[in-house]
C-alpha cells in the first residue's frame, strides 16, 4: 500500500506517518486524507487547491517538481513525503 | 495611559507590561513564526500568522495568550474573479461598539474579509473585490495590492473607509455592500503623468483617523503625507521639515491638529537620513512641526518604522515605535523624549496598546 509521509513540522495538526494513500496520483491520494483531516488542507493547499509555493512533494525517492507534483501517478510501493520547502527558508 | 503593548513581530507575539522600573516583555505566541498583525478586543487576541511554507493563520486566545486556538482563516472562495489565493492577512480591526460580533481583514492580495461571529467565520466582501478599479490596483513591496487600513467611523459603524496599497482609498456606506472610491488631491509620481490623479492607483502607505474628530484622517502616502478633514474624500499635501517619506503615522485620539510621523529618505533609499532617527509631530493640523530626536539613536542608525509599527495610546501621550530591524521605544510625553525597551527584537510588523492584560 502506498504511504504519505508529512513533515514533522506539521505534527501538532497531522501524525508524521505514514498514512495510506489510495489514488492513481499524488493529488489523489492526499485529497483522500485531506479529506478525512480538513483542517491541514490549508497548510498544504492554497486557496485556489494548487500545492502551496514552500511546500515540495517527494514521490519514489524524487523530489518532484511543482507543477506537475499533484499530476504524479503512484504505485502501489510509493511513497509520499509531505514536506517544507528550503525555498521558503 | 495603556500600560500594556502587543507587539507582532517575524518571530512570533510579544506581550509587554509597564512596570516601575521599565517594560516587562515575555513571547506569548508563535515562536519562530511571523506574526503578521495583532487585535485584542473583548478580552479576546487574535494573531495573524503567515507561515512562509504553510500559509496565513487565524489564532485566538481568550486568556490572554496563556493558550490558543486555531480559527479558520479567511479565504477566497473558489469561485472568486482572477483566482486568488490569500499570501497574508496584513490588517485586523474591529467592527466597533455597535457591531461586537463583527470583525475585519485586510489581507494582501487586496481582499476584504468579514466576519460576524467573532472571528469564527469569514467572508470574502465580494462587492469591494469585483468593482471595476480592481484592474488598475497593483502591489506596493508585495506582488500584488493589499489592505492595511480599515477604519469604521465611530459615528456609524457600518461607514467603513479602507486604504489600499496600490488601490487607493475606499468607503462603503452600508458595511461593505457597496463602495466609492475617495481620495482627491493625492498625487502619484509613479506613473505616468496623465496618471498621476488617478484614485485608483494611489499608494496610501497608511491612514489613520482621529477617533474624536472622525472627519479628520492622516495618510502617510508613498510620495508625502496628506490631511483629510472630510473623511479621506479630499486630501491636502503638508510640506513637513524633513523627508516625507515613510510608511507610518500616528493620529492622537482626541487633538485632531496633532498626528506623528516617522520620516526616511524617499523610495530609493527608506532609511533615517544620516543615520539619524527622529519623530515628526504637528499640533496645528500640519502648519508647523516639532522634529523629535531625544533618546532616539542619531548615529549609524538605519531602522525604518513599518506601517503598523507607530502606535499612540487612548489618552494620546504614550507612544510605542518598533522598527523592521527589531529595535522598539517608547515614549511617555507624546514623542519628546524615546526610551529604547530592547534593540534586539525580531523585525517588528506591528505595535499595539491594548487594555489591562491578565
Amino acid at each position: 500500500m502506498a504511504e504519505i509521509h508529512f513533515t514533522s513540522h506539521l505534527r501538532t495538526l497531522v501524525t508524521d506517518g505514514p498514512l495510506s494513500a489510495e489514488g492513481a496520483t499524488v493529488g489523489e491520494a492526499l485529497a483522500k486524507v485531506l479529506a478525512a483531516q480538513p483542517h491541514v488542507r490549508g497548510y498544504v493547499l492554497d486557496d485556489r487547491g494548487a500545492l502551496r509555493k514552500h511546500v515540495c512533494i517527494f514521490a519514489d525517492g524524487e523530489r518532484l517538481a511543482h507543477e506537475g507534483a499533484l499530476g504524479r501517478r503512484i504505485g502501489p510501493d510509493t511513497k509520499i513525503y509531505v514536506m517544507q520547502a528550503l525555498s521558503g527558508g | 495611559m495603556s500600560d500594556h503593548l502587543l507587539i507582532a513581530t517575524r518571530k512570533g507575539l510579544f506581550a509587554l507590561e509597564r512596570k516601575r522600573a521599565g517594560w516587562d516583555s515575555r513571547l506569548i505566541g508563535f515562536e519562530g513564526v511571523a506574526v503578521t498583525n495583532v487585535l485584542r478586543t473583548d478580552g479576546v487576541i487574535y494573531a495573524a500568522l503567515k507561515h512562509v511554507h504553510f500559509g496565513a493563520k487565524l489564532h485566538r486566545s481568550d486568556d490572554d495568550g496563556a493558550t490558543w486556538r486555531e480559527l479558520t482563516a479567511p479565504a477566497f472562495p473558489a469561485d472568486a474573479a482572477d483566482a486568488p489565493s490569500l499570501f497574508q492577512i496584513w490588517t485586523m480591526e474591529t467592527g466597533g461598539r455597535t457591531h461586537l460580533d463583527r470583525l475585519w481583514i485586510g489581507a494582501i492580495p487586496a481582499g476584504l474579509f468579514r466576519s460576524d461571529d467573532r472571528g469564527e467565520t469569514w467572508q470574502l466582501v465580494s462587492s469591494l473585490w469585483n468593482v471595476p478599479e480592481r484592474k488598475r490596483w497593483f502591489g506596493g513591496g508585495y506582488d500584488a495590492a493589499g489592505i492595511h487600513s480599515i477604519s469604521p467611523d465611530p459615528r456609524d459603524e457600518d461607514r467603513v473607509f479602507l486604504a489600499i496599497s496600490c488601490g487607493g482609498v475606499w468607503e462603503s456606506r452600508d458595511a461593505g455592500d457597496s463602495w466609492s472610491v475617495l481620495g482627491k488631491g493625492l498625487f502619484a509620481p509613479y506613473v505616468p503623468p496623465e496618471q498621476a490623479e488617478d484614485s485608483a492607483i494611489q499608494d496610501p502607505h497608511r491612514v489613520v483617523r482621529c477617533a474624536s474628530a472622525p472627519d479628520v484622517m492622516w495618510m502617510q502616502h508613498h510620495a508625502g503625507i496628506y490631511r483629510s478633514t472630510d473623511a479621506g474624500a479630499h486630501w491636502t499635501r503638508l510640506s513637513p521639515p524633513t523627508d516625507d517619506f515613510g510608511f507610518a503615522v500616528a493620529a492622537h485620539p482626541r487633538q485632531a491638529q496633532i498626528a506623528w510621523f516617522v520620516p526616511a529618505i524617499k523610495d530609493e533609499i527608506r532609511m533615517p537620513r544620516d543615520g539619524a532617527l527622529c519623530v515628526t509631530r504637528t499640533d496645528d493640523g500640519g502648519q508647523s512641526w516639532e522634529v523629535m530626536r531625544h533618546g532616539l539613536p542619531q548615529r549609524d542608525a538605519y531602522d525604518l518604522i513599518y506601517r503598523h509599527g507607530l502606535e499612540v495610546d487612548e489618552a494620546g501621550e504614550r507612544l510605542a515605535m518598533g522598527s523592521t530591524t527589531g529595535a522598539l521605544w517608547t515614549s511617555e510625553n507624546g514623542g519628546r523624549s524615546w526610551a529604547l525597551v530592547n534593540a534586539h527584537l525580531p523585525p517588528i510588523y506591528a505595535v499595539r496598546f491594548v487594555g489591562g492584560l491578565a
